[in-house]
């Protein structure tokens, strides 16, 4: 893979608890993530794919080891450091979307524009122009509660886009869509989001979407027991 | 606005239950807290309402009085050694009691008379209708045109009523800048008609109203009165004295402490508890906002931003409700006592802030505490 890497991880090891109830939920793991690829973090329940995934991006401290994202290493950043770098270069399409029920479809969208202190004015002319890209502009005034989980999923997904990230984290895009929907979800990331300078990181339990993924990389009991190419790996 | 405060107003707004829940409470809360202590407001200004009508500079009176209505006649060389005191441009007596009106209908109704020296009438009211000096005409009185005025059938000049089985003749009708405590009305007369009319003790001058010559001469007559056993006070220090004795020594303030306070209380506990579940049900996208790269900071604004809106909202709502009952009350019983103050307002002003901090406080440690992780480990 010719492409820069975008995220790289060196020696990370994660434990919760002390004593005889110490949890090692990863344990060594040294991965590289490039541009324009789709990398998809699969196991079983507890093999450590989220802690993994919270740890490369910005959210989770590990207990030793480094995260580089670009030139820079996020665990040596200050708490607000790492948030800006979270604002500044990571979406998140978390599993349950975590949509505000009480603003509109296009008000949640503007969230990060907002949170970089954009007028508000403003970051809801460029939500209306994500809210188009995922083709739910129809929906811009709608509350989330009124929306199917699939266009949920796409709100989110907006969500994490309209703030130009380098790098977009999804956990469990998936769990909740019934087959097609998910399929037509993580086909959309990969043909219209996913760009040579961006990548995607997804952990998932669905193998029905294994087939837009550049690479698989397989956890178990918090170790990385292999890394597949995917059926798109150039 | 700002976008975030923007977006934490939408997020309070919208949730229409908690945010009528939370303004019901403070709105409750304040309605209670100002309704309290502006009826205290109103009976300690009514309690002074004597001091402020005759607006006389200072007072000598004995020191056991603590109130207008409790005063205690001094005798004749008080006002001898005040007249002589240096900085005294001139001293007079001024009697206060009560006498039984008998209306026209057959019924009795009592009043307040204070009687005004007769070579100066120092103290006299400002007159509605009326002159002064018409007070020196036989029988003459002044009635007082305050809240208590219809009680004697709003009479004019020319209405004759029997005050203590002599004859008296309204002469006059007199502003008043504030209505008594006890909800009788005032009749002015000259001080020698006031001793003639009313039964007295051996001393009837209830107080001595003094006019320096300049305000640098109160404290060197206050000295000279005292060193006489007597106590002499400017009308500030007077309606003090008065206010003192209806807050500590009547039971009054504390009652209206204890309730002020339980009204804080049921405040804060609706307010606290409708705030802390509106955290705690937004608590996940608080972390979603954090695992986005909110920063603490910036979400601890938020909260007191949606703390201090519905606070300051409830705070105008429960005052403008307070307002409007006591003008339909006042409407409707003109000598209902309660009066909004400044001192009022900025005492629930300062409650809604402890109410809003206390309530903020405890949303900002859970949304503190919480950490992006938990929002992608569910």
């Amino acid at each position: 893979m010719a492409n820069p890497v975008a995220i790289s991880a060196r020696d990370l090891k994660k434990w919760f608890g002390e004593g005889n109830a110490q949890t090692l939920a990863v344990n060594d793991v040294s991965l590289d993530i490039y541009c324009g690829e789709v990398l998809f973090i699969v196991g079983p329940s507890g093999s450590g794919k989220t802690t993994l995934l919270s740890m490369l991006s910005g959210i989770l401290r590990p207990n030793t080891g480094s995260v580089r994202i670009g030139d820079t290493d996020l665990w040596s950043l200050s708490d607000d450091k790492l948030a800006d770098v979270r604002l500044g270069k990571i979406g998140f399409v978390f599993q349950d979307y975590h949509l505000f029920p009480r603003l509109t479809t296009a008000e949640n969208v503007a969230v990060p524009l907002i949170l970089r202190k954009q007028p508000w004015d403003l970051a809801l002319e460029r939500a209306h122009y994500y809210l188009g890209i995922v083709g739910l502009s129809a929906r811009a005034d709608l509350p989330p509660v009124k929306l199917s989980g699939g266009e949920q999923q796409r709100v989110a997904i907006a969500r994490a886009l309209i703030g130009q990230p380098d790098i977009l984290i999804l956990d469990e895009p998936t769990a909740s869509l019934d087959g097609e929907t998910g399929r037509n979800i993580i086909a959309f990331l990969r043909n219209d989001v996913l760009t040579k300078e961006r990548c995607i990181v997804i952990v998932t339990h669905d193998a029905r979407i294994n087939e837009y993924a550049d690479r698989i990389v397989n956890m178990e009991d918090g170790r990385v027991v292999g890394v597949k190419k995917g059926s798109n790996y150039a | 606005m700002n976008g975030l405060l923007t977006l934490a107003y939408k997020l309070l707004v919208n949730d229409r239950a908690k945010f009528s829940a939370l303004l019901v409470g403070i709105t409750f809360a304040v309605f209670l807290i100002v309704q309290m202590t502006s009826m205290f407001a109103g009976v300690l200004a009514r309690a002074s309402s004597t001091v402020l009508n005759v607006g006389a500079k200072v007072w000598v009176m004995d020191p056991a009085v603590n109130t207008v209505a409790s005063s205690i006649g001094m005798p004749d060389y008080v006002l001898d050694y005040t007249r002589s005191i240096d900085g005294v441009r001139y001293a007079v007596p001024i009697y206060s009691g009560g006498a039984q009106v008998k209306l026209r209908d057959g019924t009795y109704q009592s009043v307040s008379v204070l009687g005004l020296d007769d070579s100066s009438l120092y103290g006299r009211p400002a007159m509605e209708k009326g002159r002064s000096e018409d007070i020196f005409s036989e029988n003459g009185f002044f009635i007082v045109h305050d809240a208590e005025y219809a009680k004697l059938g709003k009479p004019d000049v020319g209405a004759e009523f029997e005050l203590n089985d002599h004859r008296a003749v309204i002469v006059g009708v007199a502003a008043a800048s504030s209505s008594g405590l006890f909800g009788i009305p005032t009749l002015y007369t000259t001080y020698s008609r006031a001793k003639q009319y009313i039964p007295s003790t051996r001393f009837t001058a209830a107080y001595i109203l003094i006019d320096p010559k300049t305000p640098a001469d109160v404290p060197g007559i206050k000295a000279a009165v005292r060193r006489l056993g007597y106590l002499a006070l400017t009308r500030d220090e007077f309606i003090d004295r008065i206010s003192a004795y209806y807050k500590y020594q009547t039971g009054l303030g504390m009652n209206i402490m204890m309730m002020t306070i339980i009204s804080f209380i049921v405040g804060l506990s609706i307010s606290g508890q409708t705030f802390y579940t509106f955290i705690i049900e937004n608590l996940e996208k608080f972390g979603a906002l954090k695992a986005m790269g909110a920063k603490g900071r910036e979400l601890v604004w938020m909260i007191l931003f949606q703390a201090t809106f519905v606070s300051i909202t409830g705070l105008g709502l429960g005052i403008g409700l307070c307002t409007l009952m006591i003008f339909f009350a006042r409407a409707r019983m003109p000598s209902y006592a309660a009066q909004i103050t400044a001192g009022n307002l900025l005492l629930a002003f300062g409650m809604v802030l402890l109410i809003a901090a206390i309530s903020s406080y405890i949303g900002v440690r859970r949304v503190l505490r919480i950490e992006p992780f938990d929002i992608f480990r569910g």
